[in-house]
């Protein structure tokens, strides 16, 4: 089961380390991590997707806590939430496919923003099912290259995953 | 001192030290550390220099428990880092408050593989409670006042401050912080009432409660509260390892340790308990055994201050966060005085049926027998330990009726640890008398410490129960490898006597068991630190012994019984 982390810590050099190392020290896998500062300068998030049972879950959120820089540990719960993660993906797109890819892309509301003689870069925004649905289209025209963002979290509403 | 004066990166560290109260440190000197000796040296801190920065480590950790304030250690850095490693993951891991500072190359040459460079805030990163690199001496006052808070509130730990060269000689405009601003940290000390309303109803509700209290009753300084909760209740109290001293091992309601080398009394009160009152403990594997077999009908009522120790390794009932002192004397208005119960005298039936035993008639020194002339000669020493069978025996068979008084190394079981240990309690505590009783072994991980002892007339006694072996793991190879005594002899030991003359301290050996107590008098009477190298049966054991993998109540008994 994957949950998603909301992490406030301190914006100090040396953070990232600690969180990192936390997961890996104490076998939790994490499945992406991203990271940049917050409304405040001081202060940054990062978004954790973590694999594991509730037990797991508990433990991680327990240890990321006792980190002096980490401020706040948010469990985002998907109802709750809006997610988004942002890919960047070169597919080849030869004279024959261009078309086709470019209907994909536009399908998902995708931008091509980079066209070379036989690849497109395409730009995708959406939650992770999105992303991962329209690679599983690209795939078969041959997908060069792939970078995702990782994904990051907000909740609804009025409700915020800051410091109190 | 001024409010507000000019003063170097060092002149700011020791300033520091001095409003943190600070009276010792230990450590050993280098290039990269060389501008805070200097300072050093016109101030009254006092500090000792040990022959190994491991030592220090170690020492800083003994002085912390014996006395519960922060022990301070220092080294310079790369190798000097390096060496307290070992130290600084042996206090991690028994949740003791220790400031260590290192000396760095400065601030230019971080990352450029300089000379004596060591990433000492990588290395030390899962080992230590937090740790810092001073960038900037502008920090200094604000990270040394944050250091020490943080290693001393909350669960105790180690905290490294690494300084750069650099910023040992940078001008600062000095101030200490009057504040803490740590938006991360607020440990939790209160516990929450329903919670604590909860656990007293489980409490009068229980027939089989026991008590089982840890480490974090001797941190949190509730062995009165403890006392008076387990008095009302007459309910048994078993403690950890690091537990002993919590609870006197005198008192009729006590059943010594748990787990692995616990009594048999212990851990089958544990198991046939239907309401576990664990305080301060963290469920260890030494003591739980095969979690399966864990007191399987039992409630959980789980007080620490960590909440991540709660449900970490058995699941909790009524889990109470915050600080033992605090909740016990809640928990105990909510209760109500309890008879002597069924449940007492079965107890008292297994106390009576399987003491702990050894050859007492033997003609040989046994270290049982030794561990227990030293309980009879003096009960009120400190004692410390090496890690193995001397440690256990230790545990065992000395009476500890006051908290600080057993101090051992419990999670990271680091041989070596004993002696400098002792050396830093003594310095803590210069009234009373500190014994390490050491394994041959382990004494010769730290030994060079004689000198440390002599030259600094710190009285500490050793007393070696000398096994010519690695006892503890030819103990394992005698019950699980066909008595395949791998790599585990020490024939080739140095005179121990004589080690001790070389350095100036006095030697004693014994040979006799009639002469186990002229040599322990002779030890005590001396102003010199001592050691006695008591020549004890080599392949004694250790028992009870509850065997890797089975449940606490399969208990071999004494000779190999089970
Ligand atoms: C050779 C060898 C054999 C061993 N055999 C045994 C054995 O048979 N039996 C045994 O018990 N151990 C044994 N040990 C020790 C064992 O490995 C553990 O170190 C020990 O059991 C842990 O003790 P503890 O649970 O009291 O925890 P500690 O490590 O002392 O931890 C203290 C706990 O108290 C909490 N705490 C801290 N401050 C407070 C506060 N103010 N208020 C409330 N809670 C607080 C902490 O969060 C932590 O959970 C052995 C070790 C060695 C090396
Ligand atoms: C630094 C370190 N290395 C290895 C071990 C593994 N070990 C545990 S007990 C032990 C034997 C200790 O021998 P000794 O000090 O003579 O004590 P004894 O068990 O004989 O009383 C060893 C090697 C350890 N605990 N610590
Ligand atoms: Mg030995």
């Amino acid at each position: 089961m994957k949950h998603t982390l909301s992490v406030l810590v301190e914006n100090k050099s040396g953070v990232l380390a600690r969180v990192s190392g936390l997961f890996s020290r104490r076998g939790f896998n994490i499945d992406s991590l991203a990271v940049g500062v917050t409304e405040n300068p001081e202060i940054s998030r990062m978004t954790i997707v973590v694999e594991g049972d509730d037990r797991i879950l508990e433990q991680v959120i327990k240890q990321l806590n006792k980190l002096i820089d980490v401020i706040k540990v948010s469990d985002i719960k998907p109802e709750s939430s809006i997610d988004r993660e942002l890919a960047l993906i070169k597919v080849e797109a030869g004279p024959k496919e261009r078309s086709e890819v470019m209907q994909i892309a536009d399908i998902f509301r995708a931008k091509i923003i980079d066209v070379g003689t036989k690849t497109f870069v395409i730009e995708i925004t959406g939650d992770v099912s999105k992303i991962n649905a329209m690679t599983d289209l690209l795939r078969r025209f041959g997908i060069k290259e792939m970078v995702r963002t990782g994904k990051v979290s907000m909740l609804r509403g009025i409700k915020a995953a800051r410091e109190e | 001192m001024s409010k507000k004066q000019k003063m170097s990166g060092a002149e700011t560290f020791v300033e520091c030290l001095n409003k943190e109260h600070v009276e010792v440190i230990f450590g050993l000197p280098g290039g990269a550390v060389l501008p805070v000796y200097d300072e050093l040296y016109d101030s009254d801190i006092r500090h000792i220099l040990v022959r190994h920065e491991q030592a220090a480590a170690h020492a800083a950790d003994g002085y912390a428990r014996a006395t519960g304030r922060v022990g301070v250690c220092m080294a310079t850095s790369g190798p000097g880092a390096t060496n307290l490693v070992t130290g600084l993951a042996n206090a991690y891991m028994d949740s003791v408050p220790m400031v260590a500072f290192t000396g760095q190359v400065p601030t230019t040459m971080i990352g450029n593989d300089a000379f004596q460079e060591a990433n000492i805030t990588g290395i030390t990163l899962p080992i230590t409670k937090h740790n810092y690199l001073v960038k900037d001496a502008k920090m200094l006052p604000n990270i040394m006042r944050e250091a020490f808070y943080i290693a001393s509130t909350g669960r105790p730990g180690p905290v490294l401050v690494d300084l750069p060269k650099d910023v040992q000689t940078e001008e600062i405009t000095f101030e200490y912080p009057k504040n803490i601003k740590l938006r991360g940290y607020k440990p939790t000390s209160k516990g929450h009432p329903l919670q604590i309303k909860r656990a007293a109803k489980a409490i009068m509700e229980a027939e089989r409660p026991i008590i089982y209290a840890g480490g974090g009753v001797v941190i949190s300084g509730a062995h009165a509260e403890l006392l008076a909760l387990a008095e009302t209740l007459m309910a048994p109290v078993t403690t950890t390892l690091l537990g002993i001293g919590a609870f006197p091992g005198t008192h009729p309601l006590s059943l010594g340790m748990v787990g692995m080398h616990g009594t048999k009394y212990a851990n089958y009160a544990m198991t046939e308990s239907d309401l576990i009152i664990a305080v301060g403990a963290r469920f260890d594997d030494r003591v739980t055994g095969r979690l399966d077999g864990f007191a399987p009908n039992a409630k959980v009522i789980h007080i620490d201050i960590d909440a991540a120790e709660i449900s970490k390794n058995v699941a909790a009932h009524i889990p109470i966060v915050g600080d033992a002192k605090n909740i016990l004397t809640e928990l105990i208005k909510e209760i109500k005085r309890k008879p002597k119960s069924k449940w007492n005298e079965k107890i008292e039936k297994w106390q009576k049926e399987f003491p702990l035993e050894y050859d007492r008639k033997s003609k040989e020194i046994k270290p049982q027998y030794v561990v227990e002339q030293i309980y009879d000669m003096c009960p009120d020493a400190i004692i410390t330990t090496e890690v193995g069978q001397n440690q256990m025996w230790a545990a065992q068979y000395f009476k500890y009726t006051k908290p600080r008084t057993f101090i051992t190394s419990g999670g990271l079981g680091t041989m070596g640890y004993g002696f400098p240990a002792a050396i830093g309690a003594k310095v803590g505590c210069p009234d009373k008398t500190v014994i390490d009783i050491a394994g041959d072994g382990s004494f010769q991980m730290n030994s060079q410490e004689l000198a440390t002892a002599v030259i600094n007339d710190i009285p500490v006694k050793v007393a070696i129960l000398n096994n010519k072996f690695l006892g503890m793991v030819r103990q394992w190879q005698e019950l699980f490898y066909d008595k395949r005594y791998s790599a585990t002899r020490l024939d080739t030991s140095p005179d121990f006597t004589k080690l001790a003359e070389a350095y100036g301290a006095l030697g004693i050996e014994v040979t006799k068991p009639g002469e186990v107590r002229d040599a322990i008098k002779e030890a005590l009477a001396s102003d010199k630190p001592v050691v006695i190298d008591f020549k004890v049966t080599p392949e004694e054991n250790v028992f009870p012994m509850v065997p890797a993998g089975a449940a606490i109540n399969e208990v071999i008994d004494y000779g190999g019984k089970i």
